[in-house]
């Protein structure tokens, strides 16, 4: 079966729909978004059903289609572990993000049938970027993938929706300009090397770039990534953005949009440019240390519940880059899973964070307080998901920041000192939001907006806080799934884990 | 069967949490037969254990697989051993009877259920901490405890100070919980395995930096989780909990966590002996520090928590004297978890017949009106200072003669330290129990109900035969051998000198005590012309006042400013590259006059500039 | 008679009818000042072809004839349709080009 061209024409089929139905009403255009995000994501589960952890071949369900054959340009679609979670997060989370944001889209610019239309193709597109095994696919989506969201987020955000829209396509342009720049340079090297060029991911592993060359190629995706992703000092177009985007629309893009940077840092930058990685190393821990420390600083700082949790990103994605350049098998598992662990505990975080602004009309953390007096329920869901960012052992996110911790000690005992101290910061910052949010005797205003958490949002924020706690406890599944994608990348870059010195044989 | 130990009081929290309201009812009864139903597991386990030879005590069972990448594998599994099972019986035994007690203390509050599941909650992570087999299960019982105790210090988290001080504890905690990551990494980057019975094997062969290391990490960890100096401040405002929470977590279990882990990573320090040097410094520092703050506290509350904290320090400075110190510094922690929960459990009876108020100088003389309350009080009381031959006296004098086998000067502090305890033990007798009445007309101190009294009978026997009965009956030395090591302390001083020394201080130490609150009367308001020591106690040592200094203002100082930098600077960057350009191009715009001559002029211009251009070219 | 005269007269002619469109502010003046460098320019080819002996200077002046009539077309008739609507005939005054 088609799994992965099916995932990818779903969401469009849905969209066309939702189009072409002139006279549906909005209730019955977001049925219909809803149940083809359901749809797809009952593919994607029966798709991470029949993929096979150990099988020899790096990719599984490969797809191939001609494209542009002089330029050796293909439609070829396939995952490895790595891409497999993160499709699946994005099939989990667009309809929690459709339901919990029911009502997100009235009383802006944009009508609701425009809204959904934007979520199937930014879905659809997401999928496309996961699965894409030829690079210059890639890229088309990569860049593609930004005009639904700078829609989104234009016209669907709060006053200064424009500005923030406009700043995120700027910063995403920049950085896929200087992708595209490389991505010439590495067809050009194909061509040289190979007798024709190519855009095949899994014949590009096997070239051998000279080691100047490299950095520069290497330079001009790292960039890309890591604004995307983002890093210090790449990183202020994410709070505006996220900060005016509506609170399902910076789930989807913080949730799982950003995590194209770290997948690509680990699908691309690492394995095609081993020498240039290993170059860079230093650079990237020091960008990622200095992310860690500083947007968990910046998370204290904020006034604004939104801007909060995009700098709480700041910090994780730190982590997760710190993870994948540490070059140990856990620094990477621990990565990749970060990034799937990530993905929930923010959208667990917007979304109730979405719930609360809502009710009282205002994002500023000084317009809240005694919640959970009112709310019980709805303040105990917020600190469930605030224990998940600061990665509280028995969460999923837990193992996934120790494994990245665990696993940069091993090469870079100092680097992963330091980051270790943003688990301090982690928990200042939660509970400092915790406690001007929830905590206290409510203020008239409170109490009289603030209702408990409704159905239709426990239903959709339940899965997500489910997922969480049971993959604290029963990681190894999804670790099951990545790790032989990881092991792959280590033997690209061709590194090993170092030896427990003063071990004992086990 | 031995998971149920963890299973019945996490089904217990799961059940109060999920069924929310319409467990209101029967909620606290079922969070309180969870608790037992551990306790019985507990004692059917330890029966079962008693029964074995030395060398079949322990057992250990896998759960599940947990994480597994690379040559990182830790399962789910758990080991009940000596040293577990003795935590085992103290948690969810003290746990059972603060289950109960809090059924009458809590009995008006709405919230209630929500107390009982979080009660549950705490012993499931309590156990979880002392069965797991390896250093990062036992991180998730660390975390667990912490939570539970966030969620309890802020119970009533309408009050600001709660909820400021349930903060403050998880933070702090976490500063702590730094070291015991750290640990955790050195221990697989080194020895490649975080399971205890790894480490310990690997400990064999460990070079003594290695060994150090993780022994100063895992220092660190206990002070945050035992409230050692520096980060013992915690520990003060976590009184803001309900007082069942402040004798089961902040007295009783949690806080000696530290005193477990050290005593756990016995191998490590065994070779470590720096680390072992940092450990009874740490101790000493806080032994005495929480005994200083214990004497000068009005609040009945926070002089316990005062004397906790010393009491943990003595237990830390226990730990770090080595394999002449580990059975002694669990012993004290056992029948300290007795004294210490009933005397809290006492306060907290006080408090319910005084409404709620904690100011010793407004207690006076309520021995007639509380008789069970004084009685139960005044055994912890017996035992804390070490009387024989109730609980406290058999463990401390243990640790003070192993002190002074150690180093002449540690004696002496434990010594001085006994003093003190006795004297603030004695003051907060004599100001609650003797002297006269200072409470006002429409207070009327009543005893408590059964089910507050029951509970702490029971802890009173524990105070006062607890520690002969494991000592003699239960042989805690010989019980705990196979696990902590156990050697008798050379050079130590007989007994029938240091006895008698230690009774003599301690009789000096109540005696003052006695003199100044007994016989003299105690103002209401507490005197202002006071000297420097007392002041600096009140105001716990300057503990916070240093942490607000050194950590809290320049941390909101670098926060403001960062958030200026971010958006003025990096952002600024960003922004201002963008008005360059704008400024650039609206300058450049100037040149477009519309004047069609000086676009010709320029024309002309350029072709000069090219003509020029290509004859410089040909003449070079 | 040297070819060398002819240039010169080319480039004289040239230099007046750029100097001309500089300076000039009536659009008519402007015009005729263009079409003497275009005839300048003329000159010049046709010098070129014979001194060369070919035709190619020859044939491209007769393209530039045809050009040059051309653009009278357009040109004049834009001059007068500026005239008409704005009364004047100074280029100065047509400048809304500009931001």
């Amino acid at each position: 079966m088609n799994y992965l061209s099916i995932l990818v024409a779903l969401p469009v089929v849905g969209a066309l729909i939702v189009g072409g139905l002139r006279s549906a009403t909005d209730k019955l255009i977001k049925q219909i978004g809803l149940g083809t995000a359901l749809a797809s994501a009952l593919v994607a589960l029966s798709m991470a059903l029949q993929f096979d952890p150990n099988s020899s071949s790096t990719l599984q369900f490969v797809e191939k289609y001609d494209w542009i054959p002089a330029f050796g340009v293909s439609f070829s679609l396939g995952v490895d572990g790595i891409a497999l979670v993160l499709i699946v997060l994005a099939a989990i989370l667009v309809p929690v993000v459709m339901l919990a944001g029911w009502n997100e889209a009235e009383g802006h610019r944009g009508s609701v049938r425009q809204y959904v239309v934007l979520t199937l193709l930014t879905y659809s597109m997401m999928i496309d970027v996961f699965a894409a095994t030829d690079v210059f696919l890639f890229y088309v989506f990569f860049e593609a993938i930004l005009i639904p969201m700078y829609f989104l987020i234009g016209r669907f955000g709060g006053q200064r929706a424009t500005y923030a829209a406009v700043k995120f396509l700027l910063y995403s342009l920049v950085g896929g300009l200087l992708m595209l720049a490389s991505l010439v340079g590495l067809w050009v090297v194909s061509r040289e090397q190979l007798g024709a060029g190519t855009f095949d991911w899994e014949t590009l592993t096997t070239l051998n770039i000279d080691g100047g060359v490299q950095n520069w190629l290497f330079l001009g995706f790292f960039i890309a990534f890591a604004i995307k992703a983002p890093l210090f000092p790449f990183h202020t177009w994410l709070p505006d953005a996220a900060g005016e985007a509506t609170p399902g629309n910076a789930t989807l893009l913080v949730g799982v949009l950003d995590k194209i940077g770290t997948f690509g840092m680990l699908r691309y930058c690492l394995p095609l440019f081993p020498l240039a990685s290993a170059y860079f190393t230093p650079v990237v821990i020091v960008l990622s240390l200095v992310g860690i420390i500083y947007g968990a600083l910046l998370a204290i700082g904020q006034s604004d519940l939104k801007r909060l949790i995009a700098y709480t990103s700041v910090s994780h994605f730190g982590f997760i880059a710190l993870g994948i350049f540490a070059f140990t098998t856990q620094g990477q598992s621990g990565a990749t899973l970060y990034m799937v662990n990530h993905g929930f505990s923010t959208a667990a975080l917007f979304l109730v964070a979405g719930y609360l602004m809502s009710r009282r009309g205002s994002r500023f953390i000084e317009d809240f307080g005694g919640v959970a007096k009112v709310a019980p329920v709805l303040a105990g869901t917020f600190f469930l998901a605030g224990l998940s960012s600061l990665a509280l052992p028995g969460m999923s996110s837990f193992i996934s920041e120790f494994l990245v911790l665990q696993g940069t000690f091993t090469r870079y005992p100092v680097p992963a000192i330091i980051a270790t101290t943003g688990i301090v910061l982690a928990a200042l910052y939660i509970l400092l939001m915790i406690q001007r949010t929830m905590t206290g005797e409510p203020t008239a205003e409170v109490a009289e907006k603030v209702g408990e958490i409704t159905f239709r949002e426990k239903i959709a924020i339940a899965p997500v806080i489910a997922i969480i706690i049971v993959t604290g406890f029963l990681p190894q599944p999804l670790l099951n799934i990545i790790n032989p994608a990881v092991d792959r990348v280590m033997t690209a870059v061709t590194a090993t884990d170092p030896v427990a010195s003063e071990g004992v044989s086990k | 069967m031995h998971s149920l130990l963890i299973g019945l009081p996490l089904l217990g929290a799961a059940v109060l949490l999920l069924g929310g309201k319409r467990t209101n009812a029967w909620g606290h009864y079922f969070a309180t037969a969870m608790s037992i139903g551990s306790f019985l597991v507990g004692v059917a386990s330890f029966s079962e254990m008693f029964g074995l030879p030395a060398e079949e005590r322990s057992i250990e069972w896998t759960l599940t697989e947990w994480i597994s990448v690379g040559s990182f594998q830790v399962p789910i599994a758990f080991q009940l051993d000596q040293l577990s099972i003795a935590f085992v019986l103290l948690i969810t035994g003290v746990g059972s009877l603060i289950h109960v007690y809090s059924i009458g203390y809590m009995e008006h509050d709405a919230n209630r259920r929500k107390f009982f599941s979080y009660l549950n909650l705490f012993v499931s992570a309590m156990i979880v901490l002392v069965l797991a087999n390896n250093y990062l299960l036992l991180y998730v019982g660390w975390e667990g405890v912490g939570l539970a105790s966030y969620l309890l210090i802020g119970f009533w988290q309408h009050k600001p100070s709660a909820a400021t001080a349930a903060k403050k504890a998880f933070v702090v905690n976490r500063v702590g919980d730094i070291g015991l990551s750290l640990a955790v990494m050195l221990m697989f980057a080194f020895f490649g395995t975080v399971t205890f019975a790894g480490v310990n094997e690997a400990a064999d062969n460990a070079s003594e930096q290695t060994a150090t290391w993780i022994g100063l990490a895992l220092l660190l960890a206990a002070c945050g989780k035992s409230a050692q100096f520096p980060l013992q401040s915690w520990l003060l405002d976590a009184m803001e909990g309900p007082t069942p929470v402040s004798a089961l977590i902040h007295a009783a279990t949690m806080v000696t966590a530290g005193v477990y882990l050290i005593a756990r990573s016995n191998e490590i320090y065994n070779i470590a002996p720096t680390a072992q040097l940092a450990v009874v410094i740490i101790g000493s520092i806080t032994y005495l520090m929480g005994a200083v703050i214990g004497t000068a506290k009005d609040d009945i509350k926070k002089g316990l928590a005062g004397s906790t904290m010393s009491q943990i320090g003595l237990m830390i400075l226990a730990v770090g004297l080595g394999p002449i110190g580990y059975v002694f510094a669990i012993f004290h922690l056992l029948t300290h978890g007795f004294f210490k929960a009933g005397m809290f459990l006492g306060a907290g009876s006080v408090m319910h017949g005084m409404h709620d108020d904690v100011n010793m100088r407004h207690y006076g003389a309520l021995r007639t009106a509380m008789k069970i309350t004084y009685a139960t009080f005044g055994l912890g009381f017996l035992a804390i200072i070490g009387i024989p031959p109730f609980a406290g006296f058999w463990s401390k004098d243990e640790i003070i003669k192993v002190a002074f086998s150690y180093s002449p000067l540690v004696g002496v502090l434990t010594l001085v330290g006994a003093g003190v305890t006795a004297f603030y033990m004695t003051r907060m007798m004599a100001m609650t129990f003797f002297g006269t009445a200072r409470w006002d007309d429409d207070v009327h101190p009543h005893e408590s109900p059964k089910t507050m009294t029951i509970p702490m009978i029971i802890l009173a026997f524990g105070s006062a035969f607890g520690g002969m009965l494991l000592l003699f009956v239960a042989d805690i030395e010989s019980w705990l051998e196979p696990v902590v090591g156990f050697e008798h302390a050379h050079h130590a001083p007989d007994n029938a000198i240091l006895i008698p020394v230690t009774l003599a201080v301690v009789a000096a130490g109540a005696a003052l005590g006695w003199i100044q609150y007994a016989t003299r009367d105690v103002p209401r308001v507490a005197p202002a012309d006071v000297s420097f020591l007392t002041t600096a106690a009140r105001a716990d040592l300057y503990g916070d006042a240093v942490n607000e200094a050194v950590f809290m203002r320049p941390g909101q100082y670098l926060t403001r400013s960062l958030v200026y930098v971010d958006n003025k600077v990096v952002d600024g960057a960003v922004n201002g590259t963008a008005g360059f350009v704008g400024l650039v191009a609206s300058q450049l715009r100037r040149l477009q006059t519309g004047y069609a001559r000086s676009y010709a002029l320029m024309m002309v211009l350029g072709a000069l500039v090219i003509l020029a251009t290509a004859v410089l070219v040909r003449m070079s | 008679m040297s070819a060398n005269w002819f240039i010169i007269l080319s480039a004289i002619l040239f230099t007046i009818g750029a100097v001309g469109v500089l300076v000039r502010r009536n659009a008519i003046v402007v015009f005729m000042c263009v079409e003497m460098m275009l005839n300048a320019a003329n000159l010049a080819f046709v010098t070129f072809a014979h001194t060369n002996g070919n035709f190619d200077g020859q044939v491209i002046a007769f393209f530039v004839m045809v050009v040059a009539a051309a653009e009278v077309v357009i040109g004049l008739s834009i001059i007068v349709t500026i005239f008409r609507t704005r009364r004047s005939a100074s280029i100065d005054d047509a400048s809304l080009l500009k931001l």
